[in-house]
């Protein structure tokens, strides 16, 4: 089985060539920005995003999450702070291309990315943040299992009023109940409704 | 609050100073005896430069190798190094070296009061699954010291070492977490002040709002 | 007022981190386990005074680009450094950032060096930098840091469950926050 692949979505590594032109697009959109980062909201040229990309460190868990059906490269998602000793990992995820929002990708990239997490790296737990509001991906990571943490109060500032940042985080043990009865179901869930698709 | 992690019976653990140690660690470079149970290059004392660049460059530079000195309780001596080499964080194991470079102190429970430290804070704060040695067979009391502290025979090299004209094993040996654990859950430094709290088990789930 | 002093209190004072003068005693204070393992969860380790001059070095990178302003705090009767205290990760666009203080010797706690220092944090960060927000975290086994920081108006926040491993026992992660709001009328 190969472990980075999902049902909808296969997590491959970031190639800079090719992936800088397409994130550049995806940052000129404020929207993915905010959800992205908390520094002021920038366009960026793609030769730029090439040299961020590049100089990441080697050791980074960060992947490009490309469709399976026609490998496209829709999004990014990775574990981009781990505390080794405390088994402990901060992800992110980002899907640049609107027109898979919604669609359950996100979440089949998340599920990718905790076996990755659990399976592979050995962490006990997978922990997350996300601006107050962004309803869309509260639900994906519920769907997954994380369980809200608490929030940071009126932690930002946008458009004149403040947000707070929720955090949320999945123990292992909590994956390991969750996998064995609905990881199944909703994978054979999910196959039915791609063949419905054609 | 526990203040007894970097600190035995016999021995404490402390930062390796590239400065102030290096003078030490070269004078016992010059011991063969010391070189040859450490090493399996061709013995040759290093420059004290060369060990304090070394020094430098580890601890800037490697986040999977963390090296300390071994200091005296009773007077503060600089008596030898233990170190975690190539920390595998991703499956939490790690080698881990030991050498007490002042022949004053060997076979007097030095190592082993040393070693048990290092163990302990492998196992309590870098919260590793395994740790593991090598040790040459000639390495009698070495072996003993090892048994003494955990380690459990895994394997040898048979005929790795050709010194002084016989063939000598590469001894494995390696300590579980579990086992640790089993072995020394009253050395957990944290017990005594946190007693009240709650402790987990790992079947305990919580659930915040 | 715009006329009282940031840097002076009655007991202790801030004062510019100063590496030469002081790396000896902050290197002393990384061989207590109990220091470090009550100020973070970092890995808990002894460092050389050279290493902690190199800790000095990037945490002045930091200060110029105004992302982190670091004290050493040091008693006024006889200069002596009894800890540090650091505001950082900053955000301006936000006006948000987090509080550390560290006092390295355990006889020098419980004295009331730390509860004038967090005060004259506190002011700094609202009445100086003007930020909004100030975050500050610890672990569950330091219920000594939970209460200072409670009794000085933070609230807590987040737990992040069992995010923290020590000595073979999981532990939670506790985030608190202090809004500049909720600080103004503490200090009225």
């Amino acid at each position: 089985m190969d472990i980075l692949t999902g049902q909808l979505t296969r997590l491959a590594a970031v190639n800079p060539d090719t992936a800088a032109e397409i994130i550049a697009r995806w940052l000129h959109d404020s929207q993915f920005w905010r959800l992205a980062h908390t520094e002021p909201a920038l366009p960026m040229l793609p030769k730029n995003v090439k040299r961020a990309l590049e100089d990441r460190p080697i050791d980074l868990h960060g992947f490009a999450i490309r469709t399976r059906r026609d490998d496209r490269l829709i999004g990014l998602i990775g574990l981009y702070t781990i505390f080794w000793p405390h088994r402990d990992a901060f992800m992110g995820i980002n899907i640049g291309e609107r027109e898979y929002w919604g669609k359950g990708y996100g979440t089949d990239a998340l599920r990718v990315l905790l076996r990755y997490a659990f399976d592979e790296l050995n962490l006990q737990r997978v922990s997350l943040s996300f601006l107050e509001g962004n309803e869309r991906a509260m639900r994906s990571y519920e769907k997954c299992g994380f369980r809200h943490e608490g929030h940071e109060r009126q932690a930002w500032a946008y458009d004149g009023r403040r947000w707070d940042e929720i955090y949320m985080g999945l123990l292992r043990e909590e994956w390991e109940a969750m996998n064995n009865d609905k990881w199944q179901w909703s994978m054979q869930k999910a196959s039915r409704r791609n063949s419905a698709n054609g | 609050m526990d203040s007894n992690l970097f600190t035995g019976n016999l021995v404490r653990l402390a930062a390796m100073n590239a400065e102030t140690d290096v003078a030490a660690l070269a004078r016992w470079d010059m011991d063969s005896e010391y070189l040859r149970q450490l090493d399996s290059r061709p013995h040759l004392p290093n420059r004290a430069k060369k060990i304090r660049e070394a020094i430098e460059k580890q601890q800037s530079e490697d986040p999977n190798t963390i090296e300390l000195s071994v200091r005296t309780l009773a007077d503060d001596n600089l008596i030898g190094f233990v170190a975690f080499d190539g920390i595998n964080w991703q499956h939490g194991d790690t080698f881990v070296g030991i050498g007490i470079g002042d022949p004053a102190y060997r076979d007097n429970g030095y190592g082993t009061d040393a070693m048990r430290v290092m163990l302990r804070y492998g196992f309590s704060e870098l919260n590793l699954q395994r740790i593991q040695l090598n040790v040459f067979s000639y390495n009698e009391r070495a072996i003993k010291s090892y048994l003494k502290t955990g380690f459990v025979m895994e394997g040898r090299m048979r005929g790795m070492l050709l010194r002084d004209g016989r063939r000598w094993d590469l001894v494995y040996m390696s300590v579980l977490r579990d086992e640790w654990m089993t072995m020394n859950n009253d050395q957990l430094t944290m017990t005594d002040a946190y007693g009240q709290l709650t402790v987990r088990s790992q079947h305990i789930l919580h659930t915040w709002v | 007022m715009l006329t009282d002093q940031l840097f002076e209190g009655q007991l202790i004072r801030f004062a510019p981190p100063d590496a030469d003068r002081d790396a000896e005693l902050v290197s002393r204070w990384t061989h207590d386990p109990e220091y470090l393992r009550l100020l973070s969860a970092d890995i808990a380790k002894p460092l050389s005074p050279a290493q902690i001059k190199k800790q000095y070095e990037e945490m002045d990178k930091d200060a110029e680009k105004h992302t982190a302003f670091n004290f050493a705090v040091r008693l006024k009767e006889d200069d002596r450094l009894i800890g540090q205290a650091r505001l950082y990760r900053i955000e301006w666009t936000h006006a948000t950032g987090s509080l550390q203080i560290g006092l390295g010797d355990r006889n020098d706690r419980g004295k009331g060096y730390g509860t004038e220092t967090l005060r004259m944090l506190l002011r700094y960060a609202f009445d100086e930098l003007n930020l909004y927000r100030l975050a500050a975290s610890t672990v569950e086994y330091n219920t000594g840091a939970i209460r200072f920081f409670e009794r000085a108006g933070f609230v807590s926040e987040v737990r992040r469950r069992q995010a923290i491993q020590r000595d073979g026992k999981r532990w939670d992660a506790v985030m608190l926050g202090l809004l500049r709001d909720e600080w103004k009328k503490r200090d009225e």
